[in-house]
Protein backbone atom coordinates (compact mmCIF):
# COMPACT_ATOMS: atom_id res chain seq x y z
CA UNK A 1 0.00 0.00 0.00
CA UNK A 2 2.79 2.39 0.91
CA UNK A 3 4.07 1.89 -2.61
CA UNK A 4 1.06 3.79 -3.97
CA UNK A 5 2.33 6.92 -2.25
CA UNK A 6 5.83 6.33 -3.56
CA UNK A 7 4.44 6.03 -7.09
CA UNK A 8 2.40 9.17 -6.54
CA UNK A 9 5.34 11.25 -5.32
CA UNK A 10 7.68 10.06 -8.09
CA UNK A 11 4.99 10.99 -10.61
CA UNK A 12 4.31 14.29 -8.91
CA UNK A 13 7.99 15.26 -8.88
CA UNK A 14 8.16 14.84 -12.66
CA UNK A 15 5.02 16.95 -13.11
CA UNK A 16 6.35 19.63 -10.80
CA UNK A 17 9.66 19.86 -12.58
CA UNK A 18 7.88 20.01 -15.92
CA UNK A 19 5.73 22.84 -14.60
CA UNK A 20 8.74 24.77 -13.22
CA UNK A 21 10.41 24.54 -16.65
CA UNK A 22 7.92 26.49 -18.76
CA UNK A 23 10.31 27.62 -21.49
CA UNK A 24 10.93 23.97 -22.34
CA UNK A 25 7.21 23.33 -22.71
CA UNK A 26 6.96 25.82 -25.55
CA UNK A 27 10.38 25.26 -27.08
CA UNK A 28 9.67 21.59 -27.63
CA UNK A 29 6.48 22.41 -29.55
CA UNK A 30 8.47 24.24 -32.23
CA UNK A 31 9.56 21.20 -34.19
CA UNK A 32 6.18 19.48 -34.48
CA UNK A 33 4.52 22.77 -35.42
CA UNK A 34 7.08 23.26 -38.21
CA UNK A 35 6.45 19.75 -39.49
CA UNK A 36 2.71 20.22 -39.36
CA UNK A 37 2.46 23.55 -41.14
CA UNK A 38 5.45 23.58 -43.48
CA UNK A 39 5.29 19.96 -44.58
CA UNK A 40 1.51 19.94 -44.46
CA UNK A 41 1.16 23.02 -46.65
CA UNK A 42 3.96 22.13 -49.08
CA UNK A 43 2.81 18.60 -49.80
CA UNK A 44 -0.95 19.16 -49.73
CA UNK A 45 -1.39 19.80 -53.48
CA UNK A 46 0.14 16.44 -54.45
CA UNK A 47 -1.79 14.42 -51.90
CA UNK A 48 -5.18 12.81 -52.38
CA UNK A 49 -6.32 11.35 -49.11
CA UNK A 50 -9.21 8.96 -48.61
CA UNK A 51 -12.51 10.78 -48.23
CA UNK A 52 -10.94 13.96 -49.63
CA UNK A 53 -8.87 14.90 -46.59
CA UNK A 54 -5.79 17.01 -47.24
CA UNK A 55 -2.21 16.27 -46.22
CA UNK A 56 -2.19 18.51 -43.13
CA UNK A 57 -5.21 16.70 -41.78
CA UNK A 58 -3.74 13.35 -42.68
CA UNK A 59 -0.44 13.90 -40.83
CA UNK A 60 -2.04 15.67 -37.85
CA UNK A 61 -2.34 12.44 -35.75
CA UNK A 62 1.18 11.46 -36.87
CA UNK A 63 2.61 14.78 -35.70
CA UNK A 64 0.86 14.40 -32.36
CA UNK A 65 2.40 10.92 -32.09
CA UNK A 66 5.77 12.46 -32.87
CA UNK A 67 5.34 14.97 -30.04
CA UNK A 68 4.37 12.20 -27.63
CA UNK A 69 7.22 9.96 -28.84
CA UNK A 70 9.93 12.58 -28.44
CA UNK A 71 8.69 13.90 -25.10
CA UNK A 72 8.19 10.49 -23.53
CA UNK A 73 11.47 8.90 -24.62
CA UNK A 74 13.51 11.94 -23.67
CA UNK A 75 11.72 12.23 -20.31
CA UNK A 76 13.55 9.09 -19.27
CA UNK A 77 16.78 11.08 -19.31
CA UNK A 78 15.76 12.30 -15.86
CA UNK A 79 16.89 8.89 -14.56
CA UNK A 80 20.39 9.36 -15.99
CA UNK A 81 20.31 12.91 -14.68
CA UNK A 82 19.32 11.71 -11.20
CA UNK A 83 22.11 9.15 -11.23
CA UNK A 84 24.67 11.76 -12.26
CA UNK A 85 23.55 14.22 -9.57
CA UNK A 86 23.18 11.56 -6.88
CA UNK A 87 19.44 11.83 -6.36
CA UNK A 88 18.80 8.31 -7.63
CA UNK A 89 20.51 6.95 -4.50
CA UNK A 90 17.93 8.73 -2.35
CA UNK A 91 15.22 6.85 -4.27
CA UNK A 92 16.97 3.47 -4.36
CA UNK A 93 17.77 3.44 -0.63
CA UNK A 94 14.13 4.12 0.29
CA UNK A 95 11.86 1.23 1.35
CA UNK A 96 10.11 1.13 -2.00
CA UNK A 97 9.81 -1.84 -4.33
CA UNK A 98 11.72 -1.52 -7.59
CA UNK A 99 8.61 -1.99 -9.74
CA UNK A 100 6.94 1.00 -8.11
CA UNK A 101 9.99 3.17 -8.86
CA UNK A 102 9.69 2.21 -12.53
CA UNK A 103 5.91 2.74 -12.41
CA UNK A 104 6.23 6.21 -10.89
CA UNK A 105 8.81 7.19 -13.47
CA UNK A 106 6.81 5.77 -16.39
CA UNK A 107 3.61 7.52 -15.26
CA UNK A 108 5.50 10.80 -14.82
CA UNK A 109 7.10 10.71 -18.27
CA UNK A 110 3.90 9.68 -20.00
CA UNK A 111 1.80 12.32 -18.25
CA UNK A 112 4.24 14.99 -19.38
CA UNK A 113 4.05 13.57 -22.91
CA UNK A 114 0.26 13.61 -22.66
CA UNK A 115 0.34 17.34 -21.80
CA UNK A 116 2.57 18.07 -24.78
CA UNK A 117 0.40 15.98 -27.08
CA UNK A 118 -2.71 17.78 -25.83
CA UNK A 119 -1.15 21.16 -26.61
CA UNK A 120 -0.74 19.91 -30.20
CA UNK A 121 -4.27 18.49 -30.25
CA UNK A 122 -5.61 21.95 -29.46
CA UNK A 123 -4.27 23.10 -32.86
CA UNK A 124 -6.82 20.86 -34.61
CA UNK A 125 -9.04 23.71 -35.87
CA UNK A 126 -6.00 25.36 -37.53
CA UNK A 127 -5.51 22.34 -39.81
CA UNK A 128 -9.23 21.86 -40.34
CA UNK A 129 -9.66 18.76 -38.20
CA UNK A 130 -12.99 18.65 -36.41
CA UNK A 131 -12.83 17.15 -32.91
CA UNK A 132 -15.75 15.63 -31.05
CA UNK A 133 -15.90 14.89 -27.31
CA UNK A 134 -15.49 11.23 -28.14
CA UNK A 135 -12.45 11.75 -30.37
CA UNK A 136 -10.84 13.96 -27.71
CA UNK A 137 -11.29 11.29 -25.04
CA UNK A 138 -10.04 8.61 -27.43
CA UNK A 139 -7.01 10.74 -28.34
CA UNK A 140 -6.10 11.29 -24.69
CA UNK A 141 -6.21 7.57 -24.01
CA UNK A 142 -4.15 6.68 -27.09
CA UNK A 143 -1.59 9.42 -26.40
CA UNK A 144 -1.19 8.14 -22.86
CA UNK A 145 -0.66 4.56 -24.06
CA UNK A 146 1.92 5.65 -26.64
CA UNK A 147 3.61 7.75 -23.94
CA UNK A 148 3.75 4.84 -21.50
CA UNK A 149 5.16 2.46 -24.11
CA UNK A 150 7.82 4.87 -25.38
CA UNK A 151 8.75 6.16 -21.92
CA UNK A 152 9.24 2.56 -20.78
CA UNK A 153 11.57 2.07 -23.73
CA UNK A 154 13.43 5.19 -22.59
CA UNK A 155 13.69 3.82 -19.04
CA UNK A 156 15.12 0.55 -20.36
CA UNK A 157 17.86 2.56 -22.08
CA UNK A 158 18.39 4.91 -19.12
CA UNK A 159 18.61 2.11 -16.55
CA UNK A 160 22.10 1.12 -17.66
CA UNK A 161 23.46 4.53 -18.70
CA UNK A 162 25.95 6.40 -16.56
CA UNK A 163 26.22 9.45 -18.81
CA UNK A 164 23.73 11.72 -20.54
CA UNK A 165 25.74 11.67 -23.78
CA UNK A 166 25.40 7.90 -23.95
CA UNK A 167 21.65 8.09 -23.44
CA UNK A 168 21.26 10.82 -26.02
CA UNK A 169 23.31 8.89 -28.55
CA UNK A 170 21.27 5.70 -28.20
CA UNK A 171 17.96 7.57 -28.24
CA UNK A 172 18.89 9.65 -31.26
CA UNK A 173 19.89 6.46 -33.03
CA UNK A 174 16.47 4.91 -32.30
CA UNK A 175 14.05 7.79 -32.42
CA UNK A 176 14.34 8.83 -36.09
CA UNK A 177 13.76 5.31 -37.49
CA UNK A 178 10.91 4.83 -35.02
CA UNK A 179 9.32 8.04 -36.22
CA UNK A 180 9.95 7.79 -39.97
CA UNK A 181 9.02 4.10 -40.34
CA UNK A 182 5.82 4.56 -38.37
CA UNK A 183 3.69 5.99 -41.16
CA UNK A 184 3.24 9.22 -39.23
CA UNK A 185 3.91 11.06 -42.50
CA UNK A 186 2.62 8.63 -45.15
CA UNK A 187 -0.26 6.20 -45.79
CA UNK A 188 0.64 2.66 -44.73
CA UNK A 189 -1.19 0.85 -47.52
CA UNK A 190 0.57 0.07 -50.83
CA UNK A 191 4.12 0.49 -49.49
CA UNK A 192 7.03 -1.24 -51.25
CA UNK A 193 7.74 -4.56 -49.56
CA UNK A 194 10.92 -3.52 -47.70
CA UNK A 195 9.28 -0.44 -46.22
CA UNK A 196 6.10 -2.37 -45.40
CA UNK A 197 8.16 -4.85 -43.37
CA UNK A 198 10.00 -2.11 -41.46
CA UNK A 199 6.72 -0.29 -40.95
CA UNK A 200 5.02 -3.36 -39.45
CA UNK A 201 7.99 -3.98 -37.14
CA UNK A 202 7.84 -0.47 -35.71
CA UNK A 203 5.73 -0.42 -32.53
CA UNK A 204 4.92 3.26 -33.03
CA UNK A 205 3.10 2.33 -36.28
CA UNK A 206 0.27 0.88 -34.22
CA UNK A 207 0.06 3.95 -32.00
CA UNK A 208 -0.11 6.24 -35.03
CA UNK A 209 -2.76 4.03 -36.61
CA UNK A 210 -4.85 4.09 -33.44
CA UNK A 211 -4.62 7.85 -33.18
CA UNK A 212 -5.58 8.22 -36.84
CA UNK A 213 -8.54 5.92 -36.23
CA UNK A 214 -9.68 8.01 -33.28
CA UNK A 215 -9.17 11.46 -34.81
CA UNK A 216 -9.89 10.89 -38.52
CA UNK A 217 -11.74 7.59 -38.54
CA UNK A 218 -9.03 6.14 -40.82
CA UNK A 219 -7.05 3.04 -39.99
CA UNK A 220 -4.92 0.44 -41.77
CA UNK A 221 -5.05 -2.22 -39.03
CA UNK A 222 -7.87 -3.49 -36.85
CA UNK A 223 -8.08 -1.44 -33.65
CA UNK A 224 -7.79 -4.57 -31.47
CA UNK A 225 -4.56 -5.58 -33.22
CA UNK A 226 -3.02 -2.13 -32.80
CA UNK A 227 -4.03 -1.93 -29.16
CA UNK A 228 -2.66 -5.43 -28.55
CA UNK A 229 0.70 -4.66 -30.14
CA UNK A 230 1.29 -1.34 -28.41
CA UNK A 231 0.15 -2.62 -25.01
CA UNK A 232 2.26 -5.77 -25.45
CA UNK A 233 5.30 -3.64 -26.31
CA UNK A 234 4.64 -1.47 -23.27
CA UNK A 235 4.44 -4.45 -20.90
CA UNK A 236 7.59 -5.98 -22.35
CA UNK A 237 9.57 -2.75 -21.91
CA UNK A 238 8.18 -2.30 -18.42
CA UNK A 239 9.21 -5.82 -17.42
CA UNK A 240 12.74 -5.31 -18.79
CA UNK A 241 13.03 -1.99 -16.94
CA UNK A 242 11.99 -3.56 -13.61
CA UNK A 243 14.43 -6.41 -14.22
CA UNK A 244 17.25 -3.93 -14.81
CA UNK A 245 16.44 -1.98 -11.66
CA UNK A 246 16.49 -5.18 -9.63
CA UNK A 247 19.88 -6.08 -11.08
CA UNK A 248 21.54 -2.82 -10.17
CA UNK A 249 20.53 -3.27 -6.55
CA UNK B 1 21.36 -10.60 17.00
CA UNK B 2 20.90 -9.65 20.65
CA UNK B 3 18.77 -6.70 21.63
CA UNK B 4 21.65 -4.35 22.35
CA UNK B 5 23.17 -4.70 18.90
CA UNK B 6 22.13 -2.50 15.96
CA UNK B 7 24.66 -3.67 13.36
CA UNK B 8 26.29 -7.07 13.17
CA UNK B 9 28.73 -7.67 10.31
CA UNK B 10 30.28 -11.02 9.50
CA UNK B 11 33.06 -11.54 6.99
CA UNK B 12 31.72 -8.86 4.68
CA UNK B 13 33.60 -8.76 1.38
CA UNK B 14 33.16 -6.79 -1.83
CA UNK B 15 35.25 -7.15 -4.95
CA UNK B 16 35.21 -4.91 -8.03
CA UNK B 17 36.67 -6.88 -10.94
CA UNK B 18 39.75 -8.14 -9.19
CA UNK B 19 40.09 -5.29 -6.70
CA UNK B 20 39.01 -6.25 -3.17
CA UNK B 21 37.57 -3.01 -1.79
CA UNK B 22 36.31 -4.57 1.45
CA UNK B 23 38.08 -7.71 2.63
CA UNK B 24 36.24 -9.94 5.09
CA UNK B 25 35.48 -7.43 7.83
CA UNK B 26 33.53 -8.31 10.99
CA UNK B 27 32.30 -6.03 13.78
CA UNK B 28 29.29 -5.10 15.88
CA UNK B 29 27.75 -1.75 16.72
CA UNK B 30 25.78 -1.30 19.95
CA UNK B 31 22.50 0.57 20.21
CA UNK B 32 22.97 4.26 20.97
CA UNK B 33 26.62 4.19 20.03
CA UNK B 34 28.50 6.55 17.69
CA UNK B 35 30.67 4.14 15.78
CA UNK B 36 33.26 5.47 13.37
CA UNK B 37 35.25 4.15 10.44
CA UNK B 38 38.52 6.02 10.21
CA UNK B 39 40.67 5.53 7.16
CA UNK B 40 42.30 7.22 4.18
CA UNK B 41 40.65 7.66 0.78
CA UNK B 42 40.07 4.32 -0.91
CA UNK B 43 40.12 2.32 2.34
CA UNK B 44 36.67 0.87 1.58
CA UNK B 45 34.52 2.99 3.91
CA UNK B 46 31.90 4.02 1.36
CA UNK B 47 31.75 0.53 -0.10
CA UNK B 48 30.97 -0.80 3.39
CA UNK B 49 28.23 1.78 3.93
CA UNK B 50 26.71 1.03 0.51
CA UNK B 51 26.47 -2.65 1.43
CA UNK B 52 25.01 -1.96 4.89
CA UNK B 53 22.35 0.34 3.48
CA UNK B 54 21.39 -2.23 0.77
CA UNK B 55 22.58 -0.27 -2.28
CA UNK B 56 25.35 -2.74 -3.10
CA UNK B 57 25.36 -6.52 -2.86
CA UNK B 58 28.25 -8.08 -0.93
CA UNK B 59 30.44 -10.50 -2.88
CA UNK B 60 30.40 -12.70 0.23
CA UNK B 61 29.57 -12.49 3.92
CA UNK B 62 26.55 -10.80 5.34
CA UNK B 63 25.25 -8.29 7.87
CA UNK B 64 22.23 -7.60 9.99
CA UNK B 65 21.25 -3.95 10.20
CA UNK B 66 18.62 -2.57 12.61
CA UNK B 67 16.37 -5.61 12.43
CA UNK B 68 17.11 -7.79 9.51
CA UNK B 69 19.49 -9.34 7.08
CA UNK B 70 20.63 -6.89 4.37
CA UNK B 71 20.42 -9.51 1.61
CA UNK B 72 17.26 -11.40 2.59
CA UNK B 73 15.18 -8.47 3.75
CA UNK B 74 16.52 -5.22 2.25
CA UNK B 75 13.19 -3.38 2.33
CA UNK B 76 12.79 -3.75 6.09
CA UNK B 77 16.37 -2.57 6.63
CA UNK B 78 15.70 0.48 4.44
CA UNK B 79 12.72 1.43 6.57
CA UNK B 80 14.79 1.64 9.75
CA UNK B 81 17.81 3.59 8.55
CA UNK B 82 18.60 7.13 7.52
CA UNK B 83 21.62 7.97 5.41
CA UNK B 84 23.65 11.00 4.47
CA UNK B 85 25.70 10.03 1.45
CA UNK B 86 29.25 11.18 0.83
CA UNK B 87 28.23 12.88 -2.42
CA UNK B 88 25.29 15.27 -2.82
CA UNK B 89 21.91 13.58 -3.29
CA UNK B 90 19.34 16.40 -3.24
CA UNK B 91 17.11 17.45 -6.12
CA UNK B 92 18.35 21.01 -6.47
CA UNK B 93 15.60 21.94 -8.91
CA UNK B 94 13.06 21.53 -6.12
CA UNK B 95 12.69 23.59 -2.95
CA UNK B 96 14.03 22.46 0.43
CA UNK B 97 10.53 21.64 1.57
CA UNK B 98 9.73 19.72 -1.65
CA UNK B 99 12.79 17.55 -1.06
CA UNK B 100 11.66 16.69 2.46
CA UNK B 101 8.06 16.05 1.42
CA UNK B 102 9.26 13.73 -1.34
CA UNK B 103 11.31 11.83 1.23
CA UNK B 104 8.35 11.51 3.61
CA UNK B 105 6.17 9.95 0.92
CA UNK B 106 8.93 7.55 -0.12
CA UNK B 107 9.19 6.40 3.50
CA UNK B 108 5.44 5.79 3.83
CA UNK B 109 4.97 8.52 6.43
CA UNK B 110 1.48 9.78 7.24
CA UNK B 111 0.78 13.21 5.78
CA UNK B 112 0.06 14.64 9.25
CA UNK B 113 3.41 13.27 10.45
CA UNK B 114 5.21 14.78 7.45
CA UNK B 115 3.64 18.17 8.11
CA UNK B 116 4.62 18.09 11.74
CA UNK B 117 8.10 16.71 11.16
CA UNK B 118 9.26 19.06 8.37
CA UNK B 119 9.41 22.19 10.60
CA UNK B 120 11.02 20.14 13.38
CA UNK B 121 13.95 18.90 11.33
CA UNK B 122 14.32 22.22 9.48
CA UNK B 123 14.52 24.04 12.80
CA UNK B 124 17.12 21.58 14.03
CA UNK B 125 19.45 22.50 11.17
CA UNK B 126 18.33 26.15 11.17
CA UNK B 127 16.94 26.15 7.65
CA UNK B 128 13.28 26.78 8.43
CA UNK B 129 13.38 30.30 6.99
CA UNK B 130 14.78 28.97 3.72
CA UNK B 131 12.22 26.19 3.25
CA UNK B 132 10.65 27.74 0.14
CA UNK B 133 14.00 28.33 -1.57
CA UNK B 134 15.25 26.19 -4.42
CA UNK B 135 18.10 23.98 -3.28
CA UNK B 136 20.33 25.19 -6.13
CA UNK B 137 20.58 28.53 -4.31
CA UNK B 138 22.04 26.84 -1.21
CA UNK B 139 25.72 26.80 -0.22
CA UNK B 140 27.54 23.49 0.28
CA UNK B 141 27.09 23.69 4.03
CA UNK B 142 23.35 24.42 3.75
CA UNK B 143 22.88 21.46 1.40
CA UNK B 144 24.64 19.24 3.89
CA UNK B 145 22.39 20.47 6.69
CA UNK B 146 19.31 19.84 4.57
CA UNK B 147 20.53 16.30 3.88
CA UNK B 148 20.91 15.73 7.62
CA UNK B 149 17.37 17.03 8.17
CA UNK B 150 16.12 14.71 5.45
CA UNK B 151 17.98 11.70 6.85
CA UNK B 152 16.23 12.24 10.19
CA UNK B 153 12.74 12.99 8.84
CA UNK B 154 11.35 9.46 9.05
CA UNK B 155 12.52 8.74 12.63
CA UNK B 156 15.28 6.27 11.73
CA UNK B 157 16.76 4.02 14.43
CA UNK B 158 20.17 4.20 12.87
CA UNK B 159 21.85 6.99 10.93
CA UNK B 160 24.67 6.49 8.44
CA UNK B 161 26.91 9.47 7.87
CA UNK B 162 29.47 9.06 5.10
CA UNK B 163 32.10 11.78 5.57
CA UNK B 164 29.43 14.22 6.72
CA UNK B 165 31.70 17.26 6.66
CA UNK B 166 33.88 16.51 3.63
CA UNK B 167 34.76 19.62 1.67
CA UNK B 168 33.24 22.04 4.19
CA UNK B 169 35.11 24.83 5.90
CA UNK B 170 36.13 24.26 9.54
CA UNK B 171 33.45 26.55 10.93
CA UNK B 172 30.65 24.75 9.07
CA UNK B 173 32.15 21.41 10.12
CA UNK B 174 31.95 22.40 13.75
CA UNK B 175 28.39 23.60 13.22
CA UNK B 176 27.33 20.32 11.66
CA UNK B 177 28.77 18.40 14.56
CA UNK B 178 26.72 20.56 16.88
CA UNK B 179 23.56 19.35 15.12
CA UNK B 180 24.61 15.72 15.08
CA UNK B 181 25.46 15.63 18.78
CA UNK B 182 22.34 17.58 19.69
CA UNK B 183 20.04 15.21 17.87
CA UNK B 184 21.78 12.20 19.34
CA UNK B 185 21.22 13.60 22.81
CA UNK B 186 17.56 14.22 21.97
CA UNK B 187 16.71 10.94 20.28
CA UNK B 188 19.34 8.46 21.43
CA UNK B 189 19.70 7.14 17.92
CA UNK B 190 22.68 5.05 16.86
CA UNK B 191 25.18 6.54 14.42
CA UNK B 192 27.55 4.86 12.01
CA UNK B 193 29.93 7.32 10.44
CA UNK B 194 33.03 7.40 8.32
CA UNK B 195 35.67 10.06 8.25
CA UNK B 196 39.25 10.72 7.44
CA UNK B 197 39.44 13.66 9.84
CA UNK B 198 41.16 12.61 13.05
CA UNK B 199 39.30 15.20 15.10
CA UNK B 200 35.95 13.83 14.05
CA UNK B 201 37.00 10.36 15.05
CA UNK B 202 37.54 11.68 18.57
CA UNK B 203 33.79 12.27 18.87
CA UNK B 204 33.05 8.55 18.40
CA UNK B 205 32.47 6.09 21.20
CA UNK B 206 34.41 3.48 19.28
CA UNK B 207 36.49 3.60 16.12
CA UNK B 208 37.48 0.98 13.60
CA UNK B 209 40.67 1.95 11.81
CA UNK B 210 40.40 0.85 8.22
CA UNK B 211 43.10 0.43 5.64
CA UNK B 212 43.07 -1.38 2.27
CA UNK B 213 39.71 -3.01 2.98
CA UNK B 214 40.73 -4.39 6.38
CA UNK B 215 39.89 -3.34 9.91
CA UNK B 216 43.33 -3.03 11.44
CA UNK B 217 42.22 -2.08 14.95
CA UNK B 218 39.01 -1.34 16.83
CA UNK B 219 38.57 0.37 20.21
CA UNK B 220 37.52 3.62 21.88
CA UNK B 221 39.70 6.64 21.00
CA UNK B 222 41.19 6.56 24.49
CA UNK B 223 41.68 2.81 24.35
CA UNK B 224 43.50 3.06 21.02
CA UNK B 225 45.82 5.77 22.28
CA UNK B 226 46.56 3.87 25.47
CA UNK B 227 47.11 0.56 23.73
CA UNK B 228 49.62 2.03 21.28
CA UNK B 229 51.20 4.40 23.78
CA UNK B 230 50.53 7.51 21.68
CA UNK B 231 48.81 10.76 22.58
CA UNK B 232 46.94 11.42 19.29
CA UNK B 233 44.99 9.28 16.85
CA UNK B 234 47.25 10.57 14.08
CA UNK B 235 50.22 8.91 15.70
CA UNK B 236 48.21 5.75 16.39
CA UNK B 237 47.30 5.59 12.71
CA UNK B 238 50.92 6.16 11.67
CA UNK B 239 52.09 3.45 14.05
CA UNK B 240 49.59 0.85 12.85
CA UNK B 241 49.77 1.45 9.11
CA UNK B 242 53.20 3.00 8.75
CA UNK B 243 51.60 5.90 6.81
CA UNK B 244 50.19 9.30 7.58
CA UNK B 245 46.53 9.88 7.05
CA UNK B 246 46.05 13.04 5.02
CA UNK B 247 45.54 15.89 7.48
CA UNK B 248 43.45 18.91 6.75
CA UNK B 249 43.91 22.63 7.01
CA UNK B 250 42.03 24.64 9.61
CA UNK B 251 42.83 22.44 12.57
CA UNK B 252 43.00 25.36 14.95
CA UNK B 253 39.34 26.31 14.82
CA UNK B 254 38.58 22.63 15.24
CA UNK B 255 40.63 22.40 18.37
CA UNK B 256 38.72 25.42 19.61
CA UNK B 257 35.41 23.75 18.93
CA UNK B 258 36.49 20.53 20.58
CA UNK B 259 37.48 22.40 23.71
CA UNK B 260 34.20 24.31 23.79
CA UNK B 261 32.03 21.19 23.65
N1 LIG C 1 31.79 1.00 -8.32
C1 LIG C 1 33.11 0.75 -8.22
N2 LIG C 1 33.77 0.13 -9.23
C2 LIG C 1 35.08 -0.14 -9.13
N3 LIG C 1 35.86 0.17 -8.07
C3 LIG C 1 35.26 0.79 -7.04
C4 LIG C 1 33.87 1.11 -7.05
N4 LIG C 1 33.57 1.73 -5.88
C5 LIG C 1 34.72 1.77 -5.17
N5 LIG C 1 35.74 1.22 -5.85
C6 LIG C 1 37.13 1.08 -5.37
O1 LIG C 1 37.09 0.47 -4.10
C7 LIG C 1 38.06 1.05 -3.23
C8 LIG C 1 37.38 1.56 -1.99
O2 LIG C 1 36.59 2.69 -2.31
P1 LIG C 1 35.66 3.44 -1.27
O3 LIG C 1 34.83 2.44 -0.56
O4 LIG C 1 34.96 4.52 -1.99
O5 LIG C 1 36.73 4.05 -0.25
P2 LIG C 1 36.58 5.22 0.82
O6 LIG C 1 35.14 5.53 0.97
O7 LIG C 1 37.19 4.65 2.07
O8 LIG C 1 37.38 6.38 0.31
C9 LIG C 1 38.76 2.13 -4.03
O9 LIG C 1 39.97 1.61 -4.53
C10 LIG C 1 37.80 2.44 -5.15
O10 LIG C 1 38.48 2.85 -6.31
MG1 LIG D 1 34.19 7.32 0.74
Amino acid sequence: MGDIWAIYILWFRDIKRYWYDKPRIFASLGQPILFLFVLGTALSPSFKGPGGINFSEFIFPGIISMTVLFTSIFSAISIVWDREFGFLKEVLVAPVSRWSIVTGKALGGSTVALFQGTLMLILAPLVGVRLTPLSVIGSLIVMFIIGLAMNSLGIVIAARMKEMEGFQMVVNFLIMPLFFMSGALFPMNNLPAWLAVLNRLDPLTYGVDLLRAVILGLNSFPVALSLGVILGFMLLMFAIAVFEFNLSE
Amino acid sequence: MDTNTIIKVENLTRKFNGLTAVDGISFEVKKGEIFGFLGPNGAGKTTTINMLCTLLRPTSGTAEVACCDIIKDPNRVRREIGIIFQDPSLDDRLTAEDNLRFHGYLYHMKISDINQRIPEVLNLVELYDRRKDFVKKFSGGMKRRLEIARGLLHHPKLLFLDEPTLGLDPQTRAHIWDYILKMRKETGLSIFMTTHYMQEAEVCDRIAIMDHGHIVDLDSPEGLKKKHGEDTLEKVFLKITGREIRTQAGESSWTQWMRRS
